[in-house]
């Protein structure tokens, strides 16, 4: 005979249980669930000054072998109405910085970092033969480095380029949105270092997030809508030349 | 009666395949394999565990609360110390036994406001040759607070470090 007081107490330890089913198993740190995240970044290109804070950042955060890049920053320079034939260039990825242009202000130029966009469908994962990329069940485009066989399939499948085989681990790399961050309630390392706020860690679970805000009251774009990879690289003031 | 024994050996041969198949399985795979997705759920604890190299700006404020709201106050109110000082994870593990170097105003500084056409026109930037020639940014401006008169000027013991 279950009487009432039985049942209530019954009711909270299902509901309890039932909370821990939704979490997941892995708990990467002791209060991280990934099911409470989608995450995403928030680029401000208005904001950009081509430093290199971020490439350098990145490098040391993730051991990025030298020449190679998980993030870098270009350059466009767009002669007036040439938008489709935009002057490009990354001098070892921004990592130095920037020289200064030859045309000065007699063309349209500003900076756009690049890093994976963190897709939601993405290529480089539907091409993988071996299951050793995947997209979290947070939202994060990861390698399992024991898994990759370094075939390059990732690498071609990538439609912005931010793959790359590490030259002795032989292994795809890419940015993990410093996964090992993130999950312990750190921001990325190119957010912590970018000094203007130009890059911006999105948790698009999250409701108090200010990418909320930010995506409804902003012109925002994505790189290469056409390819439908549900790109979580949200660029505001993108310039129509930046490919 | 002849004939059905065939198939029945077919079978056990098949049955034999299949164990054999599934016992080699269950070895090679492992058991973390398809939880969420045609992967190993196990690599992203692999990820996870990396070393954190950078500290994050709320670690430094723990004991540097003075500089904090000095900065605070200031232009670089939103700069992360990491910005200019470069990653101290380590520092912020054992503060006694690695100390991190005096960044170089010389070379820092200009890695942001050296002006270049391709930043936005609301930055400020400066040609540094012509702004001050050979001089020290940190002789006029505090690297905290830079806005001149927002801060004391930097005593000389300082500026030397």
């Amino acid at each position: 005979m279950i009487t009432r007081r039985k049942m209530l107490m019954l009711t909270g330890a299902a509901a309890l249980a039932w909370d821990s089913v939704l979490a997941g198993t892995p708990e990467n740190a002791p209060n991280y669930r990934m099911t409470d995240h989608w995450w995403g970044m928030l680029i401000d290109i208005t904001k950009c000054i081509g430093c290199g804070n971020c490439v350098r950042a990145c490098a040391k955060e993730n051991n990025v072998p030298e020449g190679f890049f998980r993030t870098w920053v270009e350059r466009y320079e767009v002669p007036d109405w040439e938008i489709q034939d935009p002057r490009v260039d990354s001098p070892n990825g921004g990592k130095d910085g920037f020289p200064p242009s030859k045309s000065g202000t007699t063309v349209k130029s500003f900076f756009v970092p690049k890093l994976c966009n963190h897709c939601a469908d993405s290529p480089c994962v539907q091409v993988c033969p071996v299951g050793a990329t995947f997209v979290s069940p947070d939202g994060v485009v990861l390698v399992d480095e024991k898994y990759c066989l370094g075939c390059r399939y990732c690498i071609q499948a990538c439609p912005y380029g931010c793959r790359f085989l590490h030259p002795e681990r032989e292994t795809a790399q890419k940015c993990t949105l410093c996964y090992h961050r993130i999950t312990k309630g750190l921001t990325t390392a190119c957010c912590e270092e970018c000094p203007t706020g130009a890059r911006q860690l999105a948790d698009l679970k999250n409701p108090a997030d200010p990418i909320h805000e930010f995506l409804r009251t902003h012109s925002v774009q994505i790189l290469k809508p056409q390819m439908a990879t549900g790109s979580k690289g949200f660029y505001y003031g993108l310039d129509g030349s930046v490919r | 009666m002849k004939d059905s024994e065939h198939l029945i050996r077919l079978a056990a041969v098949f049955a034999g395949g299949l164990l054999f198949f599934v016992v080699i399985r269950s070895f090679f795979v492992p058991s973390s394999f398809g939880l969420y997705g045609h992967y190993r759920a196990d690599a992203i604890k692999d990820v996870a565990a990396l070393q954190v190299v950078h500290a994050g700006h709320e670690a430094c404020e723990g004991c540097h609360s003075d500089v904090a709201d000095l900065k605070n106050k200031g232009k670089h109110a939103h700069v992360n110390c990491e910005a200019c000082h470069g990653p101290q994870g380590q520092h912020a593990n054992d503060p006694m036994s690695v100390k991190p170097p005096l960044p170089d105003p010389a070379k820092l500084c200009v890695t942001c406001h050296e002006a270049n056409a391709a930043k936005p026109r609301s930055f400020p930037q400066i040609v540094a040759k012509d702004h001050a020639g050979d001089v020290a940014c940190n002789t006029c401006h505090v690297p905290h607070n830079p806005r001149i008169g927002d801060a004391p000027a930097p005593a000389h013991s300082e500026v030397k470090k």
